[in-house]
């Protein structure tokens, strides 16, 4: 439950934005995530972040869903309750193959949505920070973490100079979700100070 | 622009490798021919025929596929394929000279290898008093199957050569935007009759007619679908290779990683897509059990000699592309795709061998040396044809509206 201070620095146009981050980043500055309306691309690139491995996860559970519906489907026809259909085979593999896929499907994509979940800390009831609303219409906005030693002056100076149209200080929580966002109306009342 | 190498050179290598694959697929001929064509045995004639047929349609097709891919990706107004367009193109330069082996070996089957009561290959050329097959005479005849077959090349021919032109005059004068979109049009026209002629012919019809009628009782109308699956990847596993070799050689400047990825996209999709339509048809008939169905698979799974080649197939093209080709990596690493490239059509190739040579030869599997050698041939044409086209025209369409959109392409 830290409480993380941070300055935002909004964008209005992707040219800008770009060797902004570049310049940010060569600046020595820690670089939280840029918010934007629409998929970037290249952006996670000139982030420097690493590269998700949400795609592992997802083959991890579609093998997870080609075994289950596979094993369970053999211990029922073969175990639990066989029976002759149509003179086939107690485990008729062809005939397993829809079933195996639609759960390998199942499993891959149900997965990958609650780990993208988990991973983005979204939740129901869960209410997130939101640096600028208009982040989901038509700005970038870049949110930068302060640490003791960064001034946050030179900082909202540095990203003007660099072509952000709006900059301000805020102050909120980082870490895990449960919970998190119970003292919050105290906090903007009393540390956010909106510049800009 | 200046600084990029435009203008390809068939390398003395390339010449090398070409003539001699060529030479050695020529010596397989003619061994071929003489113990096998010109046997007495109607079975090793039937075999060095069928062999002809495969190894020739399996390469028009691949290459047509070319020209096939332009085509979708001009209709569906994409622009990522145009910094190497001119590779598929140089590709489908090659149709019309496939196209004109092939329609000697099939005319050949029909008309040349009629031994008194009965075709050695196609069984329905004479039916005798076979119902199944008088049944089926209204598209099963010898002058359907000629103006069809010509039909088919002719226009894959034409319609692709309207394409490359379309592609060529774009180089002469650089086009302001209206001119741009006048001339886009042109191409979404022709691309457009092109694509309707392909779905005509590739998806539903010419591997009925050239192919599928080999087991004339048998019929899955899942087979064109399958055919095309298998002629597509490996059309866009051929392209991966050409590009992949221009690379290396240090052209194509503006194709990158991206670009590759994309079709490595295609390569991984549609192996999935062929075993899906594999599936579905293999599914339909095991399920149903039907004597006139399943004799198709008589020599292919269970006790049939096939089956080693027939499940290698599916694991060369549906395994091993799963698998390997899944992760984002793979894509864009020049040696995995290239091996990958090379598996594929290797495994489509065997694929091709299969459906034909399964059901001439049921008793006995006939992978030889023959096969090989006659893919060599051919192999060896086609290095030598793309290679002339690929030197003919700049190896950039630089005056095409969406090169930008190319060049920039961010996957």
């Amino acid at each position: 439950m830290a409480l993380k201070r941070y300055v935002v620095g909004c964008f209005d146009d992707e040219e800008v934005l770009f060797p902004a981050v570049k310049k940010v980043r060569n600046a020595g500055y820690k670089i939280q995530d840029v918010y934007t309306p629409f998929p970037v691309h290249g952006l996670d690139h000139a982030l420097g972040m690493r590269e998700t491995s949400l795609h592992t996860a997802g083959f991890i559970y579609g093998i997870t869903g080609t075994t289950t519906a596979l094993a369970g489907m053999g211990y029922v026809f073969t175990q639990d309750w066989p029976m002759n259909i149509g003179g086939k085979p107690n485990f008729p593999l062809p005939a397993l193959i829809p079933i195996t896929f639609e759960l390998t499907v199942l499993f891959a994509a149900v997965g990958m949505v609650m780990t993208f979940c988990y991973l983005c800390q979204l939740a129901p009831f869960v209410r997130k920070h939101h640096f600028h609303p208009r982040a989901t219409d038509d700005l970038f906005v870049m949110a930068i973490e302060c640490t003791e030693r960064t001034n946050v002056e030179d900082l909202k100076g540095f990203l003007q100079s660099a072509g952000a149209i709006e900059v301000d200080y805020q102050v909120a929580e980082s870490g895990w979700w449960f919970g998190r966002y119970d003292i919050q109306p105290k906090l903007y009342a009393e540390e956010n100070p909106v510049i800009g | 622009m200046a600084s990029i190498r435009e203008q390809f050179e068939v390398s003395g290598k390339m010449k090398t490798w070409s003539m001699g694959l060529m030479g050695v697929g020529i010596l397989a001929f003619i061994i071929g021919f003489i113990t096998k064509g010109l046997s007495s045995d109607e079975h090793q004639q039937a075999i060095f025929w069928a062999t002809l047929l495969y190894n020739s349609i399996f390469f028009l097709l691949i290459c047509n596929a070319s020209m096939f891919f332009i085509c979708v990706t001009t209709l569906a107004h994409g622009g990522w394929q145009v910094t190497f367009r001119r590779v598929p193109e140089a590709i489908s330069a090659v149709v019309p000279i496939f196209g004109l082996i092939a329609i000697f070996i099939l005319f050949f089957i029909v008309f040349g290898l009629n031994h008194g009561d009965h075709n050695l290959i196609y069984h329905w050329r004479i039916p005798g008093n076979d119902q199944v097959i008088l049944n089926k005479t209204g598209f099963l005849n010898p002058p359907f199957f000629v103006i069809w077959t010509l039909l088919s090349i002719g226009l894959w021919s034409y319609l692709g050569m309207r394409m490359r032109k379309l592609s060529q005059e774009s180089d002469e004068a650089t086009m302001n935007p209206e001119q741009g979109s006048k001339w886009i049009l042109k191409n979404t026209v022709v691309a457009s009759l092109f694509t309707v002629w392909f779905g005509l012919t590739v998806g539903s019809t010419t591997p009925w007619l050239w192919l599928m009628s080999i087991d004339t009782h048998w019929y899955s109308t899942m087979y064109s679908w399958y055919t095309f699956a298998s002629s597509f990847v490996s059309g866009m596993a051929l392209i991966a290779l050409f590009i992949i070799y221009l690379k290396n050689r240090g052209y194509l400047e503006y194709t990158n990683d991206e670009h590759l990825h994309d079709i490595g996209k295609f390569m991984f999709a549609f192996s999935i897509f062929w075993t899906y339509l594999w599936f579905s048809q293999y599914m339909l008939i095991w399920y149903s059990n039907q004597p006139e169905e399943t004799t198709y698979f008589q020599p292919r799974t269970n006790n049939g000699v096939w089956k080693g080649v027939y499940y290698l197939n599916l694991v060369i093209n549906f395994i091993c592309p799963l698998l390997i080709l899944m992760t984002k990596n793979s894509k864009r690493n020049y040696t995995v795709m290239a091996f990958m490239a090379v598996l594929i059509i290797f495994g489509h190739w065997m694929d091709f061998n299969q459906m034909v040579m399964a059901s001439v030869s049921r008793d006995h599997v006939t992978l030889s040396w023959l096969d090989f050698g006659i893919a060599a041939l051919f192999v060896g044409m086609m290095i030598f044809f793309v290679g002339k086209a690929l030197a003919k025209v700049p190896l950039i369409a630089k005056n095409h509206p969406f090169l930008k959109e190319s060049i920039i392409h961010h996957t």
